[in-house]
């Protein structure tokens, strides 16, 4: 932006975002898939995400330009879903485990050492930027609860004393 | 020394398994998973084509008649596996079918969220051709032109190995243009969800498949008549599309055998269980086993407790006590006990859990889950957990359990769009009918005022 510009409200996504180039075309990959060009909506937020970590306000409208579809639909849809992130977060997502199964073996137990061993709770990331805490709807691992997930890996069942071996491999 | 802690981090790495070894399945008692290995190593197109595998396939495409694969589907009553035990065969002949219909959608549920429930995640890591090979069946009952796997977004495994398994069946002749020189044309794409339980609910699903919210549609149209963009389109469950290979190979009747005397509903099921037990774990017994066989299998209670109440499917079925161990598990006989029996995986509640603090965790599952499309469940569900709330702190007030009950028949069958707050209602109003005592306690014992008394 240049120096003598007006200043103006900066609505949602007006500043430039460029898509990475392969990420545009696993898009327009994706979209193939589909009747709609639209149904490449979820998994192009995902290929962005995992690019950058998170979803950017700016991203949105990159996305709907290349669905050709209204930025508050993509919006809309980056809202609704647990998966995506609207905000920055940590190098890694620890995604824990609240359902029923792991709420009746331990899960609050887990919890509490994780939000003693990282010094964050729900929704926050650690100073260093290693870890961000969610909570997450069942994993499908009830037979292994309590279970967290962290980035790829399911763990299950994990008692307060294998946290720290578990965290040890996500620097 | 770091070598010792590899070794204990792998040893709390989740994987999927099944408690039953090679030895005790077979092809006539185990349709769904005879094949798997002891090893756990994923089920391979080479491997699956040793055993059996894509025959039904061969059979079918030669057979070219989509009604009788219908029909026969019909006969066996094989009962949706996703929760509801709709009969597939039935739902397959409501698809609108002809030659002036444009060809529809076939689409796998695979977006298995349903707290307590994790039997499609083994199907899918170990063994992903049965599901290929029931998904060309169904296509080929429903002359659909593509299906989809629609998958939960945590399962990382699953996707990766569905990926490539796609990928062998296309290079195998199994998938794409002309499928083994039949002339019938059925590829398959992998979607993975971001996450929202309401998305296993089948219109939601071709909302988010559509790449919209997963708001649910109104019925009728069912999805059958007009699906994704529009066109007839049939959602079935991972475990009910991998019935269907062993049901068009060897028969309804076959089907109908498995399950013996203990069940009118045919054939057998992944039951599972979780909660304060052994072991917990997966199986596949015939349906109408019951839960008593279950908890024996898995060891029992764990460190000698006491059973004080359980869900036979999954977080949207009601509680049923001790005294229902002995009632063969099937959608018949557990629906006529005020329960459904969901998924069929069975979550174990110890004596000493306070129902109280339970039901609360459902509710707010359940609250945080709703899409918030119609009022009784967006604004029902957070009002029912926070008087759950209170009740668990000893803070309830007096006409609290009356308000609960009130909400939950405001969110019942019939009030709203979808399944999810009657699903959410269901362990509400049994804990509330087995374990009212328990609410009771929640109550202060604070005086009522005479001005704050209801109109009605």
């Amino acid at each position: 932006m240049m120096a003598d510009t007006p200043q103006t409200t900066v609505l949602i996504g007006s500043d430039g975002f460029d898509l990475d180039p392969s990420d545009e075309t696993s898009i327009i990959e994706e979209m193939a898939h589909y009747e709609q060009p639209q149904a490449a909506c979820i998994e192009a937020l995902k290929i962005v995400q995992r690019r950058h970590g998170w979803v950017p306000d700016s991203a949105i409208t990159a996305i709907a330009r290349l669905l050709g579809i209204g930025p508050g639909e993509v919006e809309g849809v980056a809202t609704f879903y647990s998966l995506i992130f609207r905000q920055p977060v940590g190098r890694h997502v620890v995604l824990v485990c609240d359902s029923s199964a792991c709420f009746l073996t331990g899960f609050q137990e887990l919890r509490q050492a994780l939000v003693a061993q990282l010094g964050i709770d729900y929704g926050q990331t650690t100073e260093d930027g290693r870890f961000t805490l969610l909570p997450v709807c069942c994993l499908g691992a009830c037979d292994g609860a309590p279970a967290l997930m962290i980035d790829d890996d399911t763990y299950g069942p994990v008692s307060p004393e294998d946290l720290p071996g578990v965290l040890e491999d996500y620097p | 020394m770091s070598q010792f802690i590899a070794s204990q981090r792998d040893s709390v790495r989740y994987r999927s398994r099944l408690m039953q070894t090679e030895a005790e399945r077979h092809p006539e008692t185990h349709p769904l998973t005879w094949r798997l290995r002891d090893d756990g190593e994923v089920v391979w197109l080479e491997e699956y084509l040793s055993k059996d595998g894509y025959r039904s396939v061969r059979k079918a495409l030669a057979d070219s008649d989509p009604q009788a694969i219908i029909a026969t589907m019909k006969d066996a009553n094989v009962g949706g596996r996703g929760g509801g035990g709709f009969s597939a065969g039935l739902k397959w002949s409501l698809t609108l079918q002809g030659d002036d219909m444009p060809r529809g959608y076939l689409i796998c549920n695979a977006d298995e969220m349903e707290p307590g429930t994790f039997k499609d995640r083994l199907l899918m890591e170990h063994q992903p051709h049965l599901l290929i090979e029931g998904m060309i069946l169904a296509a080929l009952a429903n002359n659909s032109c593509f299906g989809y796997i629609f998958l939960r977004g945590e399962y990382v495994t699953a996707a990766r190995v569905l990926n490539r398994a796609l990928e062998e069946a296309r290079a195998g002749g199994w998938l794409g243009a002309d499928i083994n020189g039949s002339g019938f044309d059925f590829d398959i794409a992998l979607h993975t969800g971001a996450g929202r339980y309401i998305c296993g609910e089948e219109t939601a699903l071709i909302n988010s498949l559509e790449g919209r919210r997963a708001n649910p549609r109104t019925k009728p149209p069912f999805p059958g008549q007009s699906g994704a963009w529009g066109k007839p389109s049939v959602v079935n469950n991972v475990e009910t599309l991998c019935n269907a290979p062993g049901v068009i190979l060897h028969g309804a009747d076959w089907y109908q055998g498995l399950s013996g005397d203990r069940s009118e509903n045919g054939g057998s099921k992944l039951y599972g269980i979780s909660g304060l037990v052994e072991k917990p774990g997966l199986w596949e017994l015939p349906m109408g086993t019951t839960g008593g066989e279950i908890l024996d299998r898995a060891g029992g209670m764990r460190n000698g407790r006491q059973l004080k109440a359980w869900l036979p499917g999954g977080a949207s079925t009601g509680f049923l006590l001790p005294e229902h161990l002995d009632m063969p598990l099937d959608f018949d006989t557990v629906g006529k006990e005020g329960s459904r029996l969901g998924t069929g995986l069975l979550t174990i509640v110890p004596q000493e859990q306070s129902i109280v603090a339970l039901v609360r965790n459902l509710e707010e599952f359940f609250a945080r889950e709703s899409c918030g499309w119609c009022t009784p469940c967006r604004d029902g569900l957070p009002w029912t957990a926070k008087v759950l709330r209170a009740l668990e702190l000893g803070q309830g007030e007096d006409g609290d359990i009356e308000l609960l009950e009130k909400l939950a028949a405001d969110c019942g069958p019939a009030q709203t769009f979808c399944a999810h707050a009657p699903g959410a209602a269901m362990p509400l109003k049994t804990a509330l009918k087995h374990f009212r005592h328990e609410f009771e306690a929640g109550v202060s014992a604070r005086p009522v005022k005479a001005a704050e008394g209801q109109a009605d």
